[in-house]
């Protein structure tokens, strides 16, 4: 029940509804015999449209007319004249019931039933519905209907371009019409309809009409979404490309065997260490995609045949998109100094999310030395470990110019063969609408004024990156983000998660603010052992985490005391091997499934977090697990490594570590981490050397 | 504010099955079977489900099955998909799925999916996307999901997004929080999240609370408490759940209780029903009030009949 006051009932109108109800129930019953011994007399029929005149939600006595209509036409006599007098008087029935509740379901499937049967005059169904959306603007029941109608008698679309327009100027508070706009729109773009060639030619007047709305209330929603989708449609790439990649383009990597000796002339940015025999290719794209596989790109090495490349999509789910692909190239056993050139899209195949089959090509080279193996035994795995101590982690300097290639505004050269950036209409219409919103918000402070100028000002800087090389807005799109966190607190959390996106965007834009975050790593016991460089993002309140695209690189991660709840991307890491996560909100091990894509990953530290404190686990669903049949069933033959409670109580920590080669793990500080359950993990992680910083046998 | 009013709330959902002679009660008469999920589940979530007889209610249930393998609302009514689920729903809720022939409800179910991989709600062929997440849904409980072309269905979900992020409930329909749970419900238990855009979706469920804490189910809407569980369900399995206020929308929710004779209703003030008591104890749930059973937001049960289900070996 909606809108129904809430009191006491007095005792006549009890009385009243008492005779009511027995009033129906005796139709009902009538309605019922006749429906299960299939009678269906004038008499019967009339019964029927009674009863669904007072209940047009009692489902059965519509299947029941559709059960008489069926009856009648089948009759010999029956003739087109009587059919189609029969189904006007369903259509009555309709009408009648749709009076008595606007929103059933059963009445205007009924409807669409009658017309369906193609014996019915449609002329009067559209005045029947300007009658019930005049009624009930945002009904999308009749929505729906009009769609429906509109579809069956062919009605062109700019027709029904043309009424969302006059609904729109009636009221400007009307989400259902801007949302048909929008439909209509697209389908009109899409098909290049006449006087829809290009988006060139239709957006910026959609801009105009939708100004008018926002600006006469900002603080109404219906406008707001219809320009974020305009927004998005001026800037956004239907073709694919490559964004970023590691090895990135020009830069040396050495690959070594085992690990590597102090002295050496390589830098800890590109060196990497692989006992697998192959080390990773990784392509980050602008969106997701499909079709990435060895026919779609080349890799010339001169020591690896390319068509053996099995490019794997980093996707959470078993999809086969993803933004990230990697694939695992294998090199000889033997010292190599080889380089290694990677064509993307410059064959069909690399099919965007748009359905585009446009795939901007590029093309990256690096040189890769792999050193054989100088195996030193005595540093058994435990030196592998590390201790996440801030003595351990001193500031790399650079000592020489050395070049670092790990950006990806670094690969320029990437897009010689084509300037995808940026068309002058794209950039000309942001600017106008950063233009808009200055004003707005200098007539009033209000939220979606902010919103939209802080995201306008990000991909007007994301746009002109190529040519500024640095973020010229993003001081005061933080400055709008902490000004939106205490304007509508209500949301502070949606605000702060884009505020850390767009200071990691800041932290990665450049090479001076990026290496004030690059340690190199020194403990007293593994002094001899030179580790690459470990990236500290530490004590930035972080609440998500972004930027992946120019991180590909890292191998050290220290993402300790931030406010994380989410790693969401963190997969596209794929050199990763030591992770501190401690002291940050994640609330269940479901959150950690990003890590499963990590094969490379030994040490992590998810101390002090709350997991096992909250009941509702945010993401359950966003794990492979058999209540979303994203892993096959053969988890259920694998040998019984844990009870069956323990699995039923903790099977996210089964899914999740069994697929991990964790050596080194700390856990303590969570909730969920006693004795009992620490005793499941070593089980369901046989490779585990150390628990929270204690040896195990 | 008041608490939960845990026992007015038990002791109401108790009396609904009694008060049979109202002129409201006959007009529901057709969906009962959804009251009965409705109601069993709220008491479940309250630790209250031993207060009814399971085996009445199983008769009843059973007694609803048709020929077809379908269920109807109550006895002597058509079958329909959506009273099929609430059955499934309830016998899973007193672990008594055994007692189904459950090659005939699937084959009830896998029927009703359309070429285009749509599913009509029973052989009149109203399509909507409501139902290819209750096919999913209940496929899934009864695990046999494989029968049903789950590509297709999904396809089809996906033809009804929308470019505000949402889905509606038919391609072109208007996005809308009852149809967004069910897309984005279907999405989760068919491992296919990764095609919703869990920042522009998130953007637009978050922005369905309103200044009173509650949740409305369109922009410019009214609030109500069933959006509580539409909306967090559905922020919940795209994990953009804190985006939201939980504290002024579990005041929300309190506020809607009568606290004299039990039940939760739309609105403050309000006249309460079972439908109304379900969604803001079972919203209540998802902001991890105490003293509830968790539920799980995909398959609407509690989290201990969904793990029993899946995780037992
Ligand atoms: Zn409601």
């Amino acid at each position: 029940m909606h809108g129904r006051p809430r009191k006491a009932p007095k005792p006549e109108d009890e009385a009243a509804s008492a005779a009511k109800a027995q009033k129906l129930r005796a139709l009902q019953t009538q309605f019922f015999s006749y429906h299960h011994n299939k009678i269906y007399t004038k008499e019967a029929v009339e019964l029927s449209a009674k009863l669904l005149e007072i209940n047009p939600e009692s489902y059965t006595a519509w299947n029941y007319r559709k059960l008489a209509v069926e009856h009648y036409l089948s009759q010999p006599k029956s003739n087109s004249n009587s059919a189609k007098s029969i189904l006007d008087d369903e259509l009555r029935v309709v009408e009648s019931a749709l009076r008595q509740n606007f929103k059933s379901y059963g009445a205007w499937h009924h409807r669409k039933w009658v017309l369906s049967k193609g014996l019915s005059s449609i002329d009067h169904e559209l005045i029947l519905l300007d009658k019930f959306q005049k009624a009930d603007s945002r009904n999308f029941h009749a929505w729906n209907y009009r769609r429906f109608v509109a579809e069956l008698m062919n009605r062109s679309k700019q027709d029904e371009l043309k009424y969302t327009e006059d609904m729109i100027y009636t009221n400007f508070s009307n989400y259902s019409a801007w949302h048909n706009r929008s439909v209509l729109l697209s389908t009109l773009l899409e098909k290049k309809a006449e006087g829809f060639l290009s988006k060139e030619s239709v957006l910026p007047e959609e801009f105009e009409f939708i100004h008018q709305a926002i600006f006469t209330d900002p603080d109404d929603q219906s406008g707001w979404f219809y320009h974020l989708w305009l927004l998005d449609q001026t800037v956004k790439a239907d073709s694919s490309l490559l964004v970023s990649s590691w090895p990135a383009h020009g830069s040396d990597v050495l690959v070594l065997g085992d690990r590597c000796n102090n002295g050496s002339a390589f830098s800890p940015f590109t060196t990497l260490q692989s006992n697998s025999g192959s080390f990773p290719i990784v392509l980050y794209f602008n969106q997701s995609v499909e079709g990435v596989s060895s026919s779609t790109v080349t890799v010339e090495s001169g020591f690896n045949n390319s068509e053996d490349l099995v490019w794997k999509p980093l996707s959470l789910s078993n999809s086969q998109t993803a933004q990230v692909w990697v694939a695992h190239l294998k090199f000889p056993t033997s010292e190599l100094h080889s380089s290694v050139k990677v064509s993307v899209g410059h064959s069909k195949g690399i099919i965007s999310a748009s359905g585009s089959q446009n795939s901007y090509p590029s093309i990256f080279s690096f040189k890769v030395h792999v050193q054989p193996i100088e195996r030193d035994s005595s540093q058994g795995s435990v030196s592998e470990s590390i201790l996440w101590r801030g003595e351990n982690f001193k500031v790399y300097g650079t000592q020489s110019e050395e070049s670092i290639p790990i950006f990806s505004f670094d690969q320029l050269s990437m897009r010689n063969d084509h300037e995808p950036m940026a068309s002058n209409w794209c950039a000309e219409a942001l600017a106008k609408e950063i233009e808009c919103f200055r004003e707005l918000l200098s007539l009033m402070d209000c939220k979606i004024g902010k919103l939209t100028l802080a995201r306008s000002l990000m991909v007007y800087d994301a746009m002109s990156f190529s040519c500024a090389n640095k973020l010229v807005h993003s001081e005061e799109v933080l400055e709008l983000y902490s000004d939106l966190m205490k304007l509508d607190p209500s949301h502070y959390s949606y605000y702060k998660d884009e505020r850390s996106l767009v200071l990691l965007q800041q932290v990665t834009s450049s090479r001076e603010s990026l290496m004030k975050h690059c340690f190199q790593y020194k403990d007293s016991v593994s002094s001899t052992i030179c580790k690459p460089i470990c990236l500290r993002l530490n004590h930035l309140s972080l609440s998500r985490m972004g930027a992946f695209e120019k991180l590909l690189w890292v191998q050290i991660l220290d993402l300790s005391h931030n406010e994380l709840q989410s790693i969401e991307g963190l997969e596209a890491m794929q050199l990763l091997s030591c992770l501190s996560l401690r002291n940050n909100k994640l609330r269940s091990f479901t959150a950690l499934d990003p890590l499963r894509k990590l094969k490379l990953l030994r040490v992590l530290d998810i101390s002090y977090n709350q997991i096992g404190e909250h009941s509702i686990d945010t993401t359950r669903y966003l794990c492979s697990s058999p209540l979303s049949h994203s892993v096959g069933s053969e988890w259920n033959n694998d040998e019984t490594v844990i009870s069956d409670v323990a699995l039923i109580n903790h099977w996210e920590a089964f899914f999740i570590f069994k697929e991990l080669n964790l050596k080194q793990l700390d856990i303590v500080g969570n909730a969920i981490a006693d004795e009992k359950f620490n005793s499941i993990l070593v089980k369901v992680m046989p490779t585990l050397k150390q628990l929270d910083g204690e040896l195990l046998d | 504010m008041g608490e939960l009013a845990v026992d007015k709330h038990v002791q109401y959902i108790l009396s609904v099955e009694k008060r049979k002679d109202s002129f409201e009660s006959v007009v529901m008469d057709h969906l009962r079977m959804n009251g009965a999920y409705w109601g069993l589940t709220t008491l479940d979530l309250l630790g209250k489900l031993d207060t009814v007889d399971a085996d009445e209610v199983i008769s009843w249930i059973m007694k609803c099955q048709h020929e077809s393998g379908g269920f109807s609302g109550n006895i002597g009514h058509d079958p329909h998909i959506l009273y099929t689920v609430s059955a499934v729903q309830v016998l899973a809720l007193f672990n008594k799925l055994d007692v189904l022939d459950i090659d005939k409800v699937a084959t009830y179910i896998t029927g009703l999916q359309n070429e285009d991989g749509s599913f009509s709600g029973d052989i009149w062929g109203e399509v909507d996307t409501r139902f290819s997440y209750i096919a999913i849904c209940c496929l899934s409980i009864l695990r046999c999901l494989d029968r049903i072309n789950v590509e297709k269905a999904v396809n089809y979900i996906l033809s009804c997004k929308n470019l505000d992020g949402g889905f509606g409930c038919t391609p072109g329909g208007e996005s809308h929080a009852g149809q967004i749970f069910c897309c984005v419900g279907a999405l989760a238990i068919t491992g296919s999240l990764h095609h919703v855009d869990k920042d522009l979706l998130g953007w637009w469920l978050c922005e369905r609370q309103v200044k009173s804490g509650g949740l409305n189910g369109r922009p410019e809407k009214l609030p109500d408490v069933c959006y509580s569980w539409w909306v967090l369900t559905s922020l919940i399995m795209i994990d953009r759940v804190h985006w939201i206020d939980k504290e002024k929308l579990v005041k929300f929710i309190l506020n809607c209780q009568d606290v004299e004779n039990g039940g939760i209703s739309d609105r403050p003030d309000d006249a309460v029903d079972v439908f109304h008591t379900y969604f803001g104890v079972a919203g209540l749930s998802l902001l991890e009030y105490p003293g509830l059973k968790a539920i799980d937001p995909a398959y609407a049960l509690p989290v201990d009949v969904i793990n029993r289900i899946f995780f037992s070996r």
